[in-house]
């Protein structure tokens, strides 16, 4: 089997993840690239004699170092080693697309491109001929529509014939004045007998092009003494041709004049009506209207947030129904009291708790997964852009901000489009207020326990805005005064309206899912059995025996509950956990909270699905007594007075998100020393406004 | 400097002439296609003119008042 290596290249929005999904039914392996985190997918899949590995680059406007992300493409394309470019681009939009095109030309490496959206392109009667532009560019360029799957069984045919045959020459040609130019340097090289594994070509675009790369790499070699005379001379000459005082204006000239007479010969525009609004366009005049934008904006939120609370709740009866049965059944079964307790409260009763709110979580993946897909995330940054500026934000920011919603993790990651560090850190440090999915289900309980069922939607929605708010002030303090500085330029597209792809979103929606499902297998399994062993031992057995007499020798069934229940207190007061619970307990005595609340609350730096496992065990622990029809929520109700219940919130809402978010938080921010400072800000914000709250809630109540 | 992007009129259509910045802002305008002498059109801006919507070819770009500022058109 031999194996070829391809580069998928494309702008950004060019459908190159659908492209991959529509050639593959294959297996998709998700990484990241070496050094930074930026995912890296790879699909492999099998195709005559060939093993074929697809690398999904990011997306990138031209190859230049703007993002980090596109930094990950313009290296990847240097420096790896891969057979050949699979360069995708939008059919509807050559002229924009081709200029990416021209560069990847000149990286000198076989190559094929893919003329995507070729339905769209009929749709709108682009006629486009690809054979012709094939031999105009000495590169395959093949019609392909990844919705459609038209064409993609040509395209891997190509893809094949592409890297068996030998490398065609490119055809990319510059203007007189720069290829006499290019003529003299290569002529120099060529005297001088230079060695080096890129074409002496190259070498001389590179030069010209200020490619800082191919400058270090001849600074140390003898021929740049005589060589840097010449190309003083050649870039003089270039400028004063082209009356342009930047080289990447000249060439952007260049490949602009280049591709436009690729486009003259090969692509037919036909009744082109510019006085008919495009779809596109007749949908912003709604979404992006000046007054209507952001409440419309508002309103989606609103109904995602409603959504998750109303449908999720359907399945989520299910889902706790069969974890009861599991957990009797399976306690049933066992002898040893133990092992029981061990399985049943422990493990059983803690991940039950986290599957639990699966629904919710694909719900809400599901509404940020369609708001991505649908073009409608970068008009909701183009609306909110003057308003988030006027916080030291970007609009831009808002997508990390929004992921946040979800989880943090990716969150971090998406920030990585904010190309300024002043305004990433920033962004950074406030995600964390736009309250994750984990979050969701100690909202969930909570309000359950202390609110009206009518009132839960609403009382939800108001605890994610006024993290959002307090989030957002708290940007403009900390770019007053931590993070002072220029801001970075808001310039981004507004791709067109798509309708979303069903297959995509359920593959992200499934890779979270799944992602959030193995880490309550895994890591809140392993630290509700820590709990459960905490808050079992050591056991004493002195004071369950002189209870248990106690029990038997009462005479009401009303003193029995009583009795037992103190000893269930008794008993966790002197475990592990409450030993741990009771030395912090005073920090926690402001805020109304006794020591399983503050115990909770420590756990929850874990992971917060770990929050409710905790309060789970805590307060029912050993607590057969009455297990039909006192659920966790009825017992919080019941044990925690309402202002505590509003400080815990609080400070659920507002301190740091989890182990593995302050792990990537620390990653992204580029140093421990970040992490640190987010915990002490995090924290000391979280326990001024749970004071408030708190006593804010007594007065009221 | 003469007349850049905020003083234009709504869906007319104008020819870059200058690019008032350099490094970053000057690649990644570039990188969406206006340079000198490309066709640019003013679409749209949100209240309080904080942010303008441009049209470039067939591509639709949002930028905020301070980058619009730094194209002079004609």
């Amino acid at each position: 089997m031999k194996k070829i290596k391809i580069a998928l290249v494309g702008q950004p929005n060019v459908g190159k993840s659908m492209l991959t999904n529509a050639i593959g039914d294959t297996t998709l392996h998700v990484g990241n690239f070496s050094g930074v985190t930026v995912e890296k997918k790879e699909i492999t899949f099998k195709y005559k004699d060939y093993d074929i590995c697809i690398v999904d680059l990011p997306g990138t406007y031209m190859l230049t170092n703007y993002s980090i992300e596109e930094k990950v493409t313009s290296d990847f394309l240097q420096n790896e080693k891969y057979d050949l470019i699979l360069n995708v681009v939008d059919s509807t939009n050559l002229e924009r697309n081709l200029q990416l095109t021209s560069e990847l030309l000149n990286l000198e490496k076989k190559m094929l491109i893919a003329l995507n959206m070729t339905d769209e392109a009929k749709k709108e009667n682009i006629e486009i001929n690809a054979n012709y532009m094939s031999e105009l560019l000495g590169v395959s360029a093949i019609q392909v529509s990844a919705v459609t799957k038209e064409g993609i069984d040509k395209l891997v045919y190509n893809i094949v014939k592409t890297y068996e045959n030998s490398q065609k020459e490119s055809k990319l040609v510059f203007s007189e004045a720069i290829e006499e130019e290019i003529l003299n340097i290569t002529t120099h090289l060529n005297d001088n007998k230079f060695k080096s594994e890129l074409s002496y070509r190259r070498i001389a675009i590179n030069l010209i092009s200020e490619d800082k790369e191919t400058y270090r790499m001849l600074l140390d070699e003898p021929i740049w003494i005589t060589l840097q005379p010449i190309l003083l001379e050649s870039i003089t000459h270039i400028k004063m041709h082209h009356d342009e005082e930047a080289m990447i204006d000249i060439l952007a000239d260049e490949f602009m004049a280049f591709n436009n007479g690729i486009l003259t010969e090969t692509v037919k525009m036909n009744n082109i009506d510019n006085s008919k609004l495009t779809r596109s366009q007749k949908i912003d005049n709604v979404l992006i209207h000046p007054f209507f934008g952001i409440p419309i904006f508002l309103f989606f939120m609103w109904g995602l947030f409603q959504l998750t609370f109303e449908i999720g709740s359907i399945p989520m009866d299910w889902i706790d129904g069969f974890f009861s049965w599991l957990g009797n059944s399976v306690g049933e079964s066992i002898t040893n009291n133990d092992i029981r307790s061990l399985v049943v409260d422990g493990l059983i009763a803690g991940v039950g708790a986290v599957v639990l709110f699966v629904p919710n979580i694909i719900i809400l993946f599901v509404g940020i997964a369609l708001l991505e897909s649908t073009g409608y995330m970068s008009r909701v940054a183009y609306l909110l852009d003057g308003f988030f500026h006027k916080f030291g934000l970007h609009g831009q920011s808002f997508i990390p901000l929004v992921t946040g919603f979800g989880c943090s993790i990716p969150a971090y990651m998406s920030a990585r489009i904010l190309k300024n560090d002043n305004d990433r850190l920033l962004t950074l440090f406030i995600i964390g207020f736009m309250s994750c999915g984990a979050r969701l289900p100690v909202y969930v309980l909570f309000v359950g326990a202390f609110f009206s069922p009518e009132s839960s939607g609403n009382i939800l929605f108001s605890i994610y805005i006024s993290g959002a708010i307090l989030g957002i002030v708290m940007a403009k303090i900390l770019k007053m005064t931590a993070f002072k500085g220029e801001s970075e330029p808001f310039v981004m597209e507004m791709p067109k309206y798509r309708l979303p792809s069903t297959v995509l979103i359920w593959h992200t929606v499934k890779s979270k899912t799944w992602m959030y499902l193995k880490k309550a297998g895994t890591f809140i399994a392993a630290a509700s059995i820590l709990i459960w062993f905490l808050s079992n031992y050591p056991h004493n057995n002195i004071l369950s025996t002189e209870y248990v007499s106690k029990i038997g020798l009462a005479v009401s069934e009303d003193s029995k509950n009583v009795l037992s229940n103190e000893l269930n207190q008794k008993l966790l007061e002197q475990s592990y956990l409450g030993k741990v619970g009771k030395f912090i307990e005073p920090v926690f005595e402001p805020l109304g909270m006794d020591w399983k609340m503050a115990v909770a609350l420590q756990t929850g730096l874990a992971a917060k699905e770990v929050v409710v496992s905790t309060l789970g065990v805590l307060y029912s622990l050993g607590g057969d007594v009455d297990e039909e029809n006192s659920s966790l929520k009825e017992r919080l109700s019941e044990h925690i007075p309402f202002a505590s219940a509003v400080a815990f919130i609080i400070i659920i809402m507002i301190y740091l998100p989890c182990l593995a978010a302050t792990i990537v938080f620390s990653k992204e921010a580029g140093g421990l020393k970040y992490t640190l400072y987010l915990f002490l800000f995090t924290t000391f914000v979280a326990y001024t406004f749970a004071f408030l709250g708190y006593h804010i809630a007594l007065f009221l109540s | 400097m003469g007349k850049t992007i905020i003083d234009c009129d709504i869906n007319k259509s104008y020819l870059v002439k200058k690019l008032h910045t350099t490094g970053a802002l000057r690649q990644r305008l570039i990188s969406f296609g206006i340079l000198k002498g490309t066709q640019i059109k003013y679409l749209a801006s949100t209240k309080m003119n904080a942010t303008y919507e441009i049209q470039v070819g067939k591509m639709i770009i949002a930028l905020r008042k301070e980058e619009a500022v730094k194209i002079e058109v004609e």
